[in-house]
């Protein structure tokens, strides 16, 4: 056991604290090339993690760059900075201690460069750059640990292969550094491990469980759920009475979008005047401060949230978190639960509050997951190459590079350890000539291969503009909302810039938990008025709705044919026996699938249970099936769960649709005109570095010289389809958006076996799908002959010909 | 017909879905801010490399609406490469098609903002060229009428029942029009913008593009 020195020691004893087991484990093992802590919220965590680093800097004294923080977000750094330099303080040690994030400024940037502090925090964007200068090498000379905060959080991004690959760098420069990982409760420690660790070393887990189980139930509500949809807004009495009986609450939902709407909601309850607040990544980064601020000092009594607060800043007093709708993913329910109750041995509280009829089957499910412990996550992908390609011009901005060494330094990176010479030949083909199968201008290529496998950069002055393109969040394009500048031009928040595009003047809508009026563009920014209305005209802006997971779909088939109805309402479990009784329940190695006429329509309802994405792709290419074999498909609507089709004929022989080779056929054709492929494109070729953001001086008269990155998908389908990025792009759309890979794993999992059945009527479980928002139009040519209306009604109107 | 035909001073044209405009009594073609090389010049100033193919993708387009017509002079509206060097710099192939395009027509090549100079491939280079009652050049001039230019490579959007749609346009009022960019790799300026809104008179129409040419008031 590694003994504390009596400095120490006597300031814990000050404290009267003592140091957790794990603590004390960790600083056992603080010599070790990697340990990774799994351990709950408020498990002291940070301590753990810089206890050695203190005690070091404390036995010997030094100058330079002695430990590197980097956690996923900005204010994490800023919250850590606050805690260190307390004790430091205490301690009277001296170690400078600063963080260095997109926010820090340049001349401190500068600064840091020449004269390093002992422990720098910062984000994986700030690290990559930081390694990509020339002098790296002295700026990390003599580093000696890394300490990665919510490393599981990172794990599941491509920010999280952006931080691994620059590890790999820095390892480089500092063979004897040590990494030290700091995660949340995940269902796959040895996986997160392998991923932080060099590869092939080992890595040391500590695993540290929370003491007391959580106390999480679904909320009993005087309103039984909606058949469909997805606010929760019946909830809103009984939400205020637990706001009312707890000090602080955290209620959390899965879009911002809803989190909007149910706060809107929220405060036209809130007779009381409760200080209730709203805050998610949408809004104005000072109108989050401000929240953030409020909650610090305990002035809040709710706050409804998104996963903007999904991360461990401690907040201090959370006594009650609320998750609205079904969570979607174990994993994550867990994280929020651990939000509550900031402390390491007390229990969490939390209550969930199904959304509509489906969602309490699927809360049930999820909470016997809490309680068995049984978290999901889907197995990682090997790390993308389009980061790779990234990384692979951002090295060469720190200088020339050897081929061979730098593939035996990526390939040390765990998210990396299994790429193909080939593929990194191909990726540095992709930097260096753009990798085209029309292969000019010779001279002209961004890297230079000087001839004994060492490249450098043709143009040294191209760092900068590489520089300032780099980095894997992509920003949806997003445009600023203000108030209308003669009334203050005060900043709300932001909107997709797709959402801004089909407002038109005296449009209202809700942002920051208010109405307002759209007034009107200018210069990239939205501007509106106070709106004094109660209900806002277009309801929301788009958010990112999650799939729920493969184990969470599974649960929930499993419950039905072990007919375990557990804890659901009454009027839950009659709804699932008249199913049965009219038709019959969705089972796992079965694929059901009920046709039946309504209002002169005839449907189809196949029950998949393969997630959003994976039954919305599944609507897309049924419908293109029974376009091809004259069916006349109207329309479809997905959820997690099942597709609704409606068309002008009926279908009489559904499996016909339903074969796994004409499914993957039809997809193959679709995919590559596909609106989700050209999205998917445009961020695997910024990330690449074909496409710029950010172009110096270029920013305002370049408009007219941009062109839109649908472009290139288009001309490089045409031209050149097996072009790197497109691979790539197939790749991440098969598992991201479309979710191919699920509709698979469905077919798999009912091998050929379809249960049909013909219905004289809907199903009271197909019911609910026809109040589902989101209905898919089948256009076929319907938006050219849209267009074509519109333009002659508007001409019309206006009176004009020419 | 995919064609929108309109009149300009008395003349009766035709835009054509592609982008390009067809004056049939005179059998003139005219297609504006053609960029070829774009992708070139780029890789010269250190940026990306961009996929190579915008020079080709847009010849054979032209090419294909000058075998529809047949036109006896084809007019390139200015800014026809993305600079000076990025004409020196086309592939011979590149040459050798352009040179089939120009066999047995008139050709005039206006000057753009991107290629002010005379080029080295044959053909007319002027700085307007004035074909009555219309003048074609490559910057609208505002104090003129019966102008014909490119230069801004305008854009329309709509909303249509809350889908936006977003094309290339033609812009025409009693005195001028302009053309669409026909360049594969170019960009558009909306027609909300000041500099074109400022432009054109009130009762403008924007002559959408795409796979039908479609006539709307032009959004402001």
């Amino acid at each position: 056991m590694t003994p504390l020195s009596p400095l120490f020691q006597t300031w814990l004893n000050t404290k009267n604290w003592s140091l957790h087991p794990h603590q004390q484990d960790m600083l056992d093992h603080a010599h070790l090339a990697s340990q990774l802590l799994i351990a709950p919220t408020g498990a002291g965590k940070t301590l753990a993690g810089f206890l050695p680093t203190l005690m070091e800097l404390d036995t010997a004294p030094r100058k330079g760059l002695h430990t590197l923080y980097v956690s996923p977000l900005k204010a994490l750094a800023a919250d850590i900075k606050r805690n260190l330099t307390t004790p430091i303080q205490e301690l009277g040690l001296d170690i400078r201690v600063e963080d260095r994030t997109g926010d820090t400024t340049q001349t401190v940037k500068k600064r840091q460069r020449v004269d390093p502090p002992h422990i720098l925090l910062t984000t994986p964007e700030s690290l990559a750059l930081l390694m990509s200068y020339e002098d790296a090498p002295r700026i990390f000379d003599g580093l000696e640990r890394i300490i990665i905060d919510e490393v599981h959080a990172l794990a599941e991004s491509k920010r999280g292969d952006q931080l691994f690959l620059a590890l790999s760098r820095i390892n480089a420069l500092c063979p004897n550094l040590r990494r030290v990982g700091l995660s949340a409760t995940v269902e796959d420690p040895h996986a997160i491990a392998s991923l932080m660790a060099r590869h092939p070393d080992p890595c040391k887990i500590h695993f540290t469980p929370a003491l007391a189980p959580p106390d999480i139930q679904m909320l009993d509500t005087q309103a039984a759920p909606p058949w469909a949809g997805a606010g929760g807004a019946h909830s809103i009495p009984d939400v205020l009475d637990q706001i009312k009986q707890h000090k602080t609450t955290l209620i959390f939902h899965n879009t911002r979008a809803q989190a909007e709407i149910y706060f809107h909601n929220l405060w036209l309850a809130n007779d009381d005047a409760l200080p209730i607040a709203i805050h998610h990544g949408s809004l104005d980064k000072q109108q989050r401060q401000r929240v953030e601020d409020a909650m610090t000092h305990g002035a809040l009594r709710a706050i409804v949230c998104t996963g903007s607060l999904d991360l461990g800043i401690d907040w201090g007093d959370v006594d009650l978190v609320i998750q609205i709708g079904a969570p979607k993913n174990v994993k994550r329910l867990v994280q929020r639960i651990g939000r509550s109750n900031h402390r390491y041995n007390a229990p969490s509280k939390a209550l969930i509050v199904p959304a509509n009829r489906f969602e309490i089957i699927e809360c049930q499910a999820a909470l016997e997951a809490v309680r068995e412990n049984a978290l999901d996550g889907d197995p990682r992908a090997p790390g993308p190459l389009d980061v790779l390609c990234q990384h692979i011009v951002l090295t060469a901005c720190s200088g020339a590079f050897v081929a061979d060494d730098l593939f035996a330094e990526i390939t040390s990176a765990g998210p990396y350890h299994t790429l193909a010479r080939a593929d990194f030949d191909a990726c540095l083909d992709f930097c260096t000539t753009g990798g085209y199968a029309l292969q000019r201008y010779d001279q002209w290529h961004r890297l230079i291969h000087m001839g004994d496998g060492t490249y450098r950069l043709r143009d040294p002055r191209s760092a900068a503009r590489i520089r300032m393109n780099a980095g894997t969040i992509q920003d949806t394009d997003t445009l600023k909302v203000r108030m209308k500048r003669n009334r203050g031009g005060k900043p709300l928040g932001e909107i997709e810039e797709g959402f801004a595009a089909t407002l038109t003047a005296g449009d209202t809508f809700l942002i920051g938990g208010q109405i307002v009026r759209f007034e009107g563009l200018r210069e990239m920014v939205v501007e509106v008025s106070r709106d004094a209305t109660k209900t806002p005209k277009i309801a929301t802006f788009a958010g990112t709705k999650f799939a729920t997971s493969t184990q969470l779909c599974d649960r929930v088939l499993h419950n039905f044919e072990t007919q375990n109805w557990g804890f659901l309402p009454q009027n839950t479990v009659d709804w699932l026996a008249k199913q049965k009784e009219i038709s019959t329940l969705p089972m796992a190695h079965r694929l059901l699938v009920e046709t039946f006429p309504r209002k002169g329509r005839h449907h189809l309802c196949v029950y998949g249970f393969a997630g959003r994405n994976a039954q919305q792709t599944l609507g897309l290419l049924l419908t293109k099936q029974m376009e091809e074999q004259n069916l006349a498909p109207l329309g479809f609507v997905a959820t997690d769960y099942a597709t609704l089709i409606w068309g002008l004929e009926p279908i009489d022989a559904p499996e016909t649709l339903l074969f796994a080779d004409t499914l993957e056929q039809g997809f193959e054709n679709w995919l590559m005109g596909n609106a989700v492929m050209k999205r998917s494109f445009r961020a695997v070729a910024t990330i690449a570095g074909l496409i710029e953001r950010n172009l110096p001086g270029l920013r305002k008269s370049g408009r007219q010289a941009t062109f839109s990155s649908d472009i290139l998908y288009d001309t490089l389908s045409k031209y050149d389809p097996n072009h790197i990025l497109m691979q790539i792009t197939r790749t991440e759309a098969l598992s991201g958006l479309v979710d191919f890979a699920r509709i698979r794993g469905m077919l798999d999992r009912v091998n050929g076996l379809i249960e049909h059945r013909t219905l004289p009527h809907v199903s009271p479980m197909a019911a609910p799908l026809f109040l589902e928002v989101g209905k898919v139009p089948v256009e076929g040519q319907a938006i050219d002959r849209l267009l074509h209306q519109e333009a002659e009604t508007l001409m019309r109107e206006a009176g004009l010909d020419f | 017909m995919n064609t929108y035909s309109f009149t300009l001073a008395g003349a009766a044209l035709v835009a054509c879905p592609s982008g390009a405009l067809w004056w049939p009594d005179q059998r003139v073609l005219c297609v504006s801010d053609l960029h070829l090389g774009k992708s070139d010049r780029l890789r010269r100033v250190g940026a990306p490399s961009l996929p190579p193919y915008e020079t080709r993708d847009t010849l054979f387009r032209l090419e294909h609406d000058i075998h529809e017509c047949d036109p006896r002079t084809v007019v390139c509206l200015g800014d026809s490469f993305d600079d000076q060097d990025a004409e020196k710099s086309l592939a011979p192939e590149e040459r050798t098609w352009i040179l089939r395009l120009q066999a047995g027509r008139r050709w005039v090549w206006i000057q753009g903002n991107h290629d002010p100079g005379p080029l080295d491939l044959s053909g007319t280079h002027l700085g307007t060229l004035p074909i009555s009652p219309l003048t074609f050049r490559h910057i609208a001039d505002p104090k003129s009428s019966g102008d014909v230019s490119g230069h801004y490579h305008p854009k329309a959007t709509l909303n249509l029942k809350g889908r936006s749609l977003s094309k290339p346009c033609f812009l025409v009022d009693s005195d001028r029009l302009i053309l669409p960019a026909f360049g594969t790799y170019t960009g558009g300026l909306d027609t909300k913008s000041e500099t074109i809104s400022s432009l054109m008179r009130r009762e403008a129409v924007a002559i959408l593009t795409g796979s039908k040419a479609i006539a709307v008031p032009m959004p402001r």
